[in-house]
């Protein structure tokens, strides 16, 4: 099996690391790049894929020269074997749209020079841009079928099959099996638990860990960097003018006041605290 | 019990390892160092999170002359990179109030000792583990942690593997019960019940923190010494057993094994035990001023006079160590760990000498054999106690000793000089500790009248604060299996579990925070007692699945208390 995971980086929205400007705007220049958290359970169906049929992982993402940091996580997180970064001014500012058509030219290219590819997974969404369209846009053009909100996943390399858990939300959850032929893109559901329940399965995790953290000291020494030029794509599909999606502004949305009139009480302070009690009398009866 | 279930995955068949050893403890990592030496394809399956999260030893772990395995010969390099001090000073202490009579029982110590270190057990296993990893890797095997094996998988009534809570069940040629004391292999086996509170010993401990120069000073000690300590007399009132102290590089190991009936009997509460210890005055010059507990743990320890299993195999599987009993206390002296390695390491040479062989009990029998002819059985249950306990051991002749001895004839026996001469030489001698019939005789009253005759007194004041047992409870680590707990009550009577409430280790008659309670209903009028659980405190000890109506099993892989020292 050989599987390419995509990710990608996302401003660390974790409190102490994230800063906003005056005006509630994100700073991405002062708040730190981490991997999309959601593209962690797209890593660990691709990890689980290899610990149980062997294989090859490779990290992909398309961004600045700096997400090679992400790639570097993905592969200590789990244990991609090697990393692809598709970097290049001409594809700054894409959108979803030109950002699938880029990455699906350098699965094709992957294809032609490194290998066949069964499975492309992607997270379901990223935590800054929120549309979770790259991953299905990137099937429709490589014309790969795809299943999507994919909790339990389990291969028949002989059959080249696929076999899927879905979980649809909706007025009552249901979880959904299907079959698909590979290759096939898998988007993750961040409900997706990888399983092992074999001990060979186990050891070779284990193995693969220990492996991994040594190959990960080096990570650039397994990282390709792909430019617009290598890719061979036409500029109006690329970057900016590839890009149909125009974001004409980003307003913060307010915060609800929070400063109502507030009464400090002294928890010791028995007749504050009977105050209080008296206060909420009203609406003890669920009014 | 856990049931064994019929498999699904895509083969529809067992996964299959030449040998599977269960549990990564000193037994389980000799078992598998020696199994990995015959190049058997061995896979190991550990329930902690990492080897030693799960275990408690005093510790001193021995390399007697006349075993036919040490540590250090199945795992070069042992004692430099596992093992904290050697003890190369060893004392005992009779107590009566505050008087004391101190013997030097380095003799006894080293009797057919080659060498003896004090270990903590995270630090210690957890080098093993990696180890064994390294080992058994180069046979297609290797060690899980996190995965509990919870039953044995059997095929037309005969064993023939492990099942487990986070694996399908897996199948093998040999296997190795090297879980440890309350081994659920053992019980599922039929090999060991878990009824009889006088065939075990609680063992409950702290680790203290402590610079090394420190210890050097306040213990007398050169950077690569160490020293053990041991406590007897009145000072754990009538309750049967004794204190140990023992030095590591930057740590005290101070805890207390009583006999499990004995607490039982007089009702103790096993952390004021140990309190009693870390408070006499004799302490105070060793952790008087500043005392930090860096961790409170407790496991019950195995009588292997009493239980260590003439004949511990059934089928294809074998019990090493605790899960077998084969822990020997000779006198003062607790060997363990020890034996546990000798055992593993015979256990695994008794499978190659008879690998190939159609009979799945052969490597079973060998391996009686080996116990028998290394002199390993006759250590773990020596016919000299055979002989004397039942005369020893008898309440009358208890009560006629104890009677005689606390007149003052009975006591100026032992009091006068000759007597003073005699003792060190009495003490030191392997033959008489191993005879000592496990009475209140050789715990309690004979070393009180020593302290008393011969003692002096010490008026140090001692002005540690052991932390109570919710701050004891506060400092551990749990992850806890929320929602399915793994003990359970089945009879709340205060009758059948009442002894729960003061005998496990993390509960108190009068602390409403630990794992067992009391409580007090009325029903129809009438007053009842009746006992409650919370399993989240657990450290599990073992103490209430022999002293409580329970259905006890150990928590899945990785869940429960996590021991950082051990
Ligand atoms: C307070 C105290 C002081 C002691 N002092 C000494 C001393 O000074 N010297 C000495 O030699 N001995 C001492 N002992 C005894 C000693 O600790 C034991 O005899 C020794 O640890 C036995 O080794 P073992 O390998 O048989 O079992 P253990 O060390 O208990 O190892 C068993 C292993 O099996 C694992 N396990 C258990 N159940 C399962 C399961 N179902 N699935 C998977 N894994 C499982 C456990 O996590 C553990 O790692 C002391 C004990 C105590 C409590
Ligand atoms: S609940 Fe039982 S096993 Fe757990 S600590 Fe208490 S006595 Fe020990």
């Amino acid at each position: 099996m050989r599987s390419i995971a995509l990710t990608k980086g996302v401003p660390d929205f974790s409190d102490g690391a994230v800063s906003f400007d005056e005006d509630g705007h994100l700073e991405r220049g002062k708040t730190p790049t981490v991997m999309n958290p959601n593209d962690h359970f797209a890593l660990e169906a691709a990890l689980q894929t290899r610990v149980r049929h062997g294989g090859h992982v490779s990290g992909m993402s398309m961004g600045p020269p700096s997400y090679s940091s992400v790639l570097e996580e993905a592969m200590e997180a789990v244990y991609s074997d090697d990393s692809y970064l598709i970097s290049d001014r001409a594809l700054a500012a894409s959108d979803t749209w030109a950002t699938a058509i880029t990455l699906s030219a350098a699965i094709e290219k992957y294809q032609e020079e490194v290998a066949d590819v069964d499975l492309v997974f992607a997270g379901f969404k990223t935590a800054d841009g929120e549309t979770g369209h790259t991953g299905p846009q990137t099937a429709w053009c490589l014309e790969w079928p795809i299943v999507t909100h994919v909790i339990a996943l389990d291969i028949d390399p002989e059959e080249e099959q696929l076999r899927a858990k879905r979980l649809v939300e909706g007025d009552v959850d249901e979880i959904e099996t299907v079959e698909a032929p590979l290759p096939c893109v898998v988007i993750t559901d961040p409900e997706f638990e990888p399983t092992y329940r074999k001990a060979a399965h186990r050891l070779e995790h284990k193995r693969l860990r220990a492996e991994t953290q040594e190959r990960a000291v080096d990570h650039d020494d397994h990282l390709t960097t792909w430019g617009h030029a290598d890719l061979n794509l036409d500029p109006d599909y690329i970057g900016l003018d590839g890009s149909p999606t125009i974001v004409s502004s980003v307003d913060p949305i307010p915060k609800a006041p929070s400063e109502r009139e507030a009464t400090m009480i002294d928890p010791t302070d028995e007749d504050g605290l009977e105050q209080v009690l008296e206060e909420c009398q009203p609406f003890a009866a669920g009014d | 019990m856990t049931q064994t279930k019929p498999v699904g995955g895509l083969e529809g068949e067992y996964e299959h390892y030449e040998a599977i050893v269960v549990g990564c403890g000193p037994g389980g990592a000799a078992a598998a160092a020696r199994l990995a030496a015959h190049d058997i394809e061995t896979l190991v399956l550990e329930r902690g999170t990492e080897a030693g999260s799960k275990n408690v030893s005093g510790g001193l772990i021995y390399a007697e002359e006349s075993a036919p395995y040490t540590i250090e010969d199945l795992f070069p390099n042992f004692r430099a990179a596992a093992a904290e001090r050697p003890v190369t000073d060893y004392q005992i202490h009779n107590i009566a109030g505050n008087k004391v009579k101190t013997v030097d029982l380095t003799d006894l110590h080293e009797h057919d000792t080659e060498w003896c270190d004090a270990v903590l057990r995270r630090h210690m296993d957890s080098w093993l583990e990696s180890r064994v990893h390294e080992l058994t890797s180069e046979t297609g095997g290797g060690v899980l942690t996190d995965v509990r094996v919870n039953g044995l998988l059997r095929e037309n009534g005969q064993i023939v593997g492990v099942t487990c809570d986070e694996l399908d069940p897996i199948t093998a040629d040999f296997i190795v019960a090297a879980d440890g004391v309350n081994s659920e292999l053992a019980r599922d086996a039929g090999l060991m019940d878990w009824a009889a509170p006088e065939e075990w010993f609680q063992g409950v401990k702290a680790v203290v923190e402590m610079d090394p120069q420190e210890i050097n000073d306040r213990f007398g000690l050169e950077p690569d010494e160490g020293i053990a300590h041991l406590f007897s007399g009145d000072l754990f009132e009538d309750v049967r057993g004794g204190g140990f102290l023992y030095t590591n590089e930057d740590t005290l190991s101070i805890g207390t094994v009583f006999h499990l009936d004995s607490l039982v009997a007089e009702q103790a509460e096993p952390h004021e035990l140990l309190d009693a210890l870390l408070t006499h005055p004799l302490m105070s010059q060793w952790i008087g001023d500043d005392y930090h507990e860096l961790e409170y743990g407790a496991k019950l320890v195995p009588d292997s006079k009493k239980v260590a299993h003439r004949e511990p195999y059934r089928d294809r599987l074998v019990l090493v160590g605790d899960a077998g009993g084969q822990m020997q206390a000779q006198g003062p002296i607790i060997k363990g760990m020890n034996h546990a390695v000798t055992a593993g390491a015979l256990a695994a040479d008794a499978y190659m000498l008879t690998r190939g062989n159609a009979d799945p009990e052969a490597p079973g029998r060998r391996y009686t054999t080996m116990l028998e002819q290394s002199g390993t059985m006759a250590k773990l249950r020596p016919r000299r106690y055979e002989l004397t306990s039942p005369v020893g051991e008898h309440g009358l002749v208890t009560r006629v000793t104890e009677g005689v001895l606390d007149s003052p004839v009975g006591s100026l026996a032992i009091g006068n000089p000759l007597a003073k001469r005699l003792l060190p030489k009495a003490y030191n001698s392997p033959f008489l500790v191993g005879m000592l019939p496990d009475t209140q005789t050789g715990y309690t009253t004979l070393p009180a009248i020593i302290a008393e005759q011969h003692g002096r007194t010490v008026h140090w004041e001692n002005e540690v604060e052991p932390p109570s047992l919710e701050e004891r409870i506060g400092d551990l680590t749990y992850n806890t299996d929320v929602g399915n707990p793994h003990i359970r009550v089945l009879d709340n009577s205060e009758a059948a579990s009442g002894a729960a409430v003061y005998a496990c280790p993390v509960s108190a008659e009068d602390f409403g925070g630990g794992c067992y309670r009391s409580e007090t209903v009325t029903t129809n009028g009438s007053e009842e007692t009746l006992v409650s659980l919370d399993t989240q405190p657990c450290v599990e000890c073992g103490t209430c699945a022999i002293v409580a109506d329970t259905e006890w099993e150990h928590p899945r892989g990785g869940k429960g208390v996590e021991f950082r020292q051990g």
